[in-house]
This record gives C-alpha cells, sequence and structure tokens, in this order.
C-alpha cells in the first residue's frame, strides 16, 4: 500500500498558509510600484526613501537603546531567578516563584500593558523610555529564566563545591565557573529577549511616552497614514534580524554537548 | 608525633537521622586512613564536615593543632576528588588543573611548572588542551587527583573515587593511588563502602554504622579480630553459627582426665542447635548462658574427605558438599551441616591434576582450631538490613583474601 498523501498535502497546507504573506510581503518590499496591485520593476527604491525618514531612524534607535538596556537587565534577573528556581527547586516558596517566572509568558499582553500604565500612573513615574524599558525587562525575564532554567537542567552542583574546595570564594566561584559554564543559556535566552523587545507593540504602546515612539508603534501609526512599501522594506529589514537572532539562539542551546566546545 | 587530624565529639544530625554521633578520631600526618561503611553510616559526612561543606552541629575539627571547625571551605588547606570527578567542563584539562593555583594567585612561572609537572605525574602531558568530556573516566579520575594535590593540600579527600570506574580499571587506580600516596606523602582520608578497596590501600580503617565508629584498627585487626559481629560480617566473608555460651572447656578436660591443653588459655564450649558444641577461644570472658555469634572466616576452615585426627581444641563437624566454585587460585565450597550453610576457602598452594578433587554431593568433613573462630555479641535486625543494602555502586571488588561481603548466607 502507497503512504497516504494527506500528511503531506496539509504540511504544505499550513506552511502556505504561514508563510505566503511573509513572501509576499518580502517580494512587494522590492517592487517600485506605489501600489501592490502590479509589479512595475525589481528596485531597492523603497530601501533608498527608508534611509531618508529621520522619524523612522529615531524611532530604531530607541528600540535598540530599550532593547539593549532590557536585555541585559532580563538576562542578570533571569540568570538568578533560573538558578534560586533550580537551586531550591521543591520548596513551596519556589513553586510560588516559578508560577510568578511563568505568568508573563501566558499572560494576555494586553492585560500586562494596561496594569503596569495604571502601576506607572498610581506612582507619579513620567512615561517614555524608562518605562518601556522596564516593562519590557519584566516580561523579558521570564523566556532568560526558562532557557536558563532548561540547560541547568543536567547542572551538577558538586562542580561549585569543587570550585570552593579549590579556594574559590563565591565571587571567584560566579565569574570563573558559575557564569562560563551557564554563558550559552544567558545569552541564547539574552538574545529571545532582545528579539521579543525590539517587536513588542502591545504593552510598549500603553507604557510609551512623549518621544519615546518605538518602531513597531512608529510602523503602526505610518499604517494608519498609509505608506505600505516603506513599511514592507523595514518589515523585511526586521525579519531578517529576528530570524538572525532566534537561530542564533537555537543554536547556543542546542550545542551545549557538541564536542570540542 | 601529635596528632595531626582530629575530630573530636562531632556530632551532625539531619532531622531524626544522626549522621555523625558524637564521633572522635584521629589520623596521623602521611596516613592512608579510610572511613568504610554501608551508605548512610555517616561517613561521607564526616568528610564532607572536613572539607567544610556541612558544618557539626557539635564538636570540633582540628588540623595539625588549628581548630577549623569555622572555616569556610576556601580557606581550608584541604581539597576533595569528588566521586563524579566534578571536572570543570568548559576548562581544559590544563587549566583545571591550573585552578586552585590561579584562585590563590601564584606566578604564571610557578603555574606553568607544578600544572605541568602533575600532567607528568599522571602521564598525560599530551592531553593537556582537551576538554574533560573528551577523556575517558579513568583519566577524568586522575585529572581529578591531579588538580587537588597541586595545591599541595594538607589532607587529600578521596570520596568514594573508584565507584564510577568498571572493575578492571578500579583495580588499576588502585595501584595508582598507592603509588601516588606514597609519593605525595599527603595524609589521604579515604572514603568506601567497599571493604576490599579499604583493606587493600589503607594504613588504617574506621568501620563506621549508624553514624558511629564500630571499630578502628589496621586492615588485619580489623579482620582477623573484629570487635562486633557487624564489623566481622561486613568485612570479608564469615560464618556465623548462633549459640549459647556453655561451661569453659579446659575443667571439663580436666575431669574427664583428657590431655589438659594449654592452661594459661580459656577455651569455652558453645551449645549450638542440633550441631555437635563448639569450642572457642574465650579471651573476653564471656559469661556461661550468655548467647553469642561465633564467627568464622571461610579460609580457616579446613575440608577433607577422611575424618581428620582428633586433637584437643579443634572443632569437627561432618557436613554434604553442596556447591563447588573454582576460582582459579581458590575453590569455594559451601558445606550443609545441619540447619547451615558453611562457606570453606581452599587455597590451591599445589594441585595435582590427577588428584580427586571434592565434588558436589560428597560427605566432608570440616575442621578449624578453636583459636579461629571468635565469639561477637549478635547483631540488631537493623544491622542485618544494612548488611542487605545492595551495594551503592558498580559492584564489588574481589580483592583477596576477602571477597565479597555475604553474611546471611551463611546463616540461612
Amino acid at each position: 500500500m502507497r503512504p497516504s498523501r494527506v500528511p503531506a498535502i496539509v504540511t504544505w497546507a499550513v506552511l502556505v498558509f504561514f508563510y505566503l504573506p511573509i513572501v509576499v510581503l518580502v517580494a512587494q518590499s522590492f517592487n517600485s510600484s506605489r501600489f501592490g496591485g502590479h509589479w512595475e520593476s525589481t528596485s531597492l527604491k523603497w530601501y533608498i526613501a527608508l534611509m531618508q525618514r529621520d522619524d523612522i531612524w529615531s524611532a530604531l534607535v530607541n528600540t535598540l537603546v530599550i532593547a539593549a538596556s532590557a536585555t541585559l537587565g532580563a538576562m542578570i534577573l533571569g540568570t538568578s531567578a533560573a538558578f534560586a528556581l533550580h537551586r531550591y527547586a521543591g520548596s513551596r516558596l519556589q513553586k510560588v516563584h516559578y508560577s510568578v517566572i511563568y505568568m508573563p509568558l501566558v499572560l494576555p499582553e494586553i492585560l500586562m500593558g494596561l496594569s503596569m500604565l495604571l502601576f506607572f500612573v498610581a506612582l507619579k513615574i513620567q512615561l517614555g523610555m524608562f518605562t518601556i524599558g522596564l516593562a519590557h525587562v519584566t516580561f523579558c525575564l521570564s523566556y532568560v529564566a526558562m532557557t536558563v532554567l532548561a540547560r541547568l537542567q543536567d547542572f551538577d552542583y558538586t562542580i561549585i563545591e569543587a570550585a570552593q574546595d579549590l579556594g574559590a570564594g563565591w565571587w571567584t566561584t560566579l565569574w570563573r565557573v558559575l557564569i562560563p559554564m551557564l554563558a550559552p543559556g544567558i545569552l541564547a535566552g539574552g538574545l529571545l529577549a532582545f528579539t521579543l523587545s525590539i517587536d513588542d507593540f502591545v504593552i510598549s504602546f500603553f507604557v510609551a511616552g512623549p518621544g519615546s515612539t518605538t518602531l513597531p508603534i512608529r510602523i503602526y501609526s505610518m499604517i494608519k497614514y498609509g505608506a505600505p512599501p516603506l513599511i514592507n522594506a523595514l518589515s523585511t529589514i526586521l525579519l531578517v534580524v529576528t530570524f538572525a537572532c532566534v537561530t542564533i539562539s537555537q543554536l547556543l542551546s542546542r550545542n551545549k554537548r557538541a564536542p570540542g566546545t | 608525633m601529635s596528632e595531626f587530624l582530629e575530630f573530636v565529639d562531632v556530632s551532625k544530625n539531619y532531622g531524626a537521622i544522626k549522621a555523625s554521633d558524637h564521633v572522635s578520631l584521629s589520623v596521623k600526618q602521611g596516613e592512608f586512613f579510610s572511613l568504610l561503611g554501608p551508605s548512610g553510616c555517616g561517613k561521607t559526612t564526616l568528610l564532607r564536615m572536613l572539607a567544610g561543606f556541612e558544618s557539626p552541629d557539635s564538636g570540633r575539627i582540628l588540623l595539625d593543632g588549628q581548630d577549623i571547625t569555622d572555616i569556610p571551605p576556601y580557606q581550608r588547606k584541604v581539597n576533595t576528588i569528588f566521586q563524579n570527578y566534578a571536572l570543570f567542563p568548559h576548562l581544559s584539562l590544563w587549566d583545571n588543573i591550573a585552578f586552585g593555583l590561579r584562585v590563590a594567585k601564584c606566578s604564571k612561572k610557578d603555574i606553568k611548572e607544578r600544572v605541568e609537572k602533575m600532567l607528568a605525574l599522571i602521564q598525560m602531558e599530551d592531553q593537556a588542551w582537551k576538554k574533560p568530556d573528551q577523556i575517558s573516566g579513568g583519566q577524568k579520575q586522575r585529572v581529578a587527583i591531579a588538580r587537588a594535590l597541586v595545591n599541595q593540600p594538607r589532607v587529600l579527600l578521596l570520596d568514594e573515587p573508584l565507584a564510577a570506574l568498571d572493575l578492571k580499571l578500579r583495580q588499576r587506580m588502585l595501584i595508582e593511588l598507592d603509588l601516588i600516596h606514597d609519593q605525595a606523602g599527603i595524609t589521604f582520608l579515604y572514603v568506601t563502602h567497599d571493604q576490599g578497596e579499604a583493606m587493600s590501600l589503607s594504613d588504617r580503617i574506621a568501620v563506621m554504622r549508624s553514624g558511629r565508629v564500630e571499630q578502628l584498627g589496621t586492615p588485619a585487626q580489623i579482620y582477623e579480630a573484629p570487635r562486633t559481629s557487624f564489623v566481622a560480617a561486613f568485612i570479608g566473608d564469615t560464618n556465623f553459627f548462633d549459640g549459647t555460651v556453655a561451661e569453659p572447656v579446659d575443667q571439663r578436660a580436666i575431669l574427664r582426665g583428657m590431655l589438659p591443653a594449654v592452661v594459661d588459655k580459656d577455651y569455652s564450649r558453645l551449645v549450638i542447635g542440633d550441631l555437635p558444641d563448639l569450642e572457642c577461644f574465650n579471651d573476653k570472658q564471656i559469661k556461661q548462658g550468655e548467647h553469642v555469634f561465633l564467627s568464622v572466616r571461610p579460609e580457616k576452615l579446613s575440608i577433607s574427605r577422611e575424618e581428620p585426627e582428633r586433637r584437643p581444641h579443634v572443632n569437627m563437624l561432618r557436613g554434604t558438599v553442596e556447591d563447588v566454585i573454582y576460582l582459579g587460585s581458590q575453590t569455594k565450597y559451601w558445606v550443609r551441616v545441619g540447619e547451615y550453610r558453611i562457606s570453606i576457602v581452599r587455597q590451591h598452594t599445589r594441585f595435582f591434576l590427577d588428584e580427586k578433587p571434592i565434588k558436589w554431593g560428597e560427605e566432608v568433613w570440616i575442621s578449624w582450631h578453636a583459636d579461629d573462630g571468635f565469639m561477637l555479641e549478635k547483631y540488631s535486625e537493623q544491622d542485618e538490613n544494612l548488611l542487605r543494602l545492595p551495594p551503592e555502586a558498580v559492584g564489588e571488588t574481589p580483592v583477596e583474601p576477602a571477597p565479597a561481603p555475604a553474611a546471611e548466607e551463611a546463616r540461612t
């Protein structure tokens, strides 16, 4: 009996459903036509036009500054959280801790954005880059914590005892043993956090203030006034950057057993 | 020489479990000292307290006259070899060995010199730049030893260092450990549940049970003169006879006008179930009417087809061979005598191919001198369970003359 063709058909249908819009978008970004209806000629004109838009550039800088600082904060906090979660796994407090860390992964973003907005307003904190960064740290740290936690699964605590036994105090153990051993996990989590921060819209939208427009918010407002070809180009660039980050992140977390590394 | 390393009345509890129960021990400088016992006897806890990973609830630990009880592990001049080696996976072997020296901020030249000397000692100069996951278990073991020894510790702590290795490798590492101990001249504190390892390496052994030191002595003292039935059963093989002490033997012998034995020795007669009465040297002056175990090591028993000549203080039993195991250098027999299944080990000093070996089902005589048995108090139910515990690791090392502990076999 020949194997059924149904699985193959379904697979292709799913792939088309997911990726066709993206393929169209990428293709359109190279179309010189003002409107996407017909193909005029292949050109990089929208990419060049993009270079001259200062508002987009300042939004990009904002986004990168926020993403970088949120990632750094999330890496430090997330790693500490993961370490506590693993070291004291089983205690009741750590079960609560785990739920708290896990929550942002499942909570609707709109809820998080709204609650944070109310929180900042209640505390009379000026909305702006700082509040966006802080909000990003809160959800990014969950991703870092989960990635590092996965890497900690086969971590052997006698390594820490061995370091102490050889004369290393806590600080030396941290820098010479713990961080180097967990580095791939921390970096993978960091890259994930970075991409998430770059394209976050909902939470940023709620806690943004004057002068702190990020790229996703900028794109949203551009759509309202209609500049699809520019957005296509911008989206393609974002897509490439995100794809690169995720790929590196996955390579890092997979590579842990490869010999010679 | 004053005591080098001392545990003074050290106690440590984990909840209701007494991991260490008022232990006092002292170890001499340069000694190879073993802590031996079944799992959960508290041997590892003692080692971890010395390393500084645990702190005792009460008592002090002294190293070379200095009280180190409250000093953190990274300031103690002791180094540990962990059961799973605990090498740093992200560092090369060279960097693993150099770790302690770098932390101690030694000069670059000094580090290079000492690390290379260590690599030469473990014969791994050519593999210095490999990572730990690229080398074998035995090699990891050697790197772990080098990483500890390079710091010139006052005491080297070894926590079941051979448990993760296979039998062949373990036997080779035993010899290497012994060599390294001789060369380094450092005090070794060795923790193991394997009596073979402990017997073959140690200058002295402390046999532990339930957080206490049951007996302390040289391997020969512990094997030949166990103080308790637990020690007798745990160290090597033994036959136990469950009996009651009857009247002293010499009086009876004199009354019957038989040959008077050496009078300064005091032998007691033991009444053992449905077996003939047995004689045993009673150096502990155990009183008449006491219930005891008579313990006789398998290699102390003689086995023969013909009835041996009757002599004073020689016990003789008649039984049927139930099993014969030929082991090359020796043969092991299991002989049924009444309710007892007695194990006998016979060393092959000479072997004639035309000699008719004793076979399964034959009627044989077992005999031994009363001096070779010893009377011990019966061990409790709880200890019996301890002895039945499966070995913690891959298996037992049959190191002559003490095969794997198998106490219960002889008593059924």
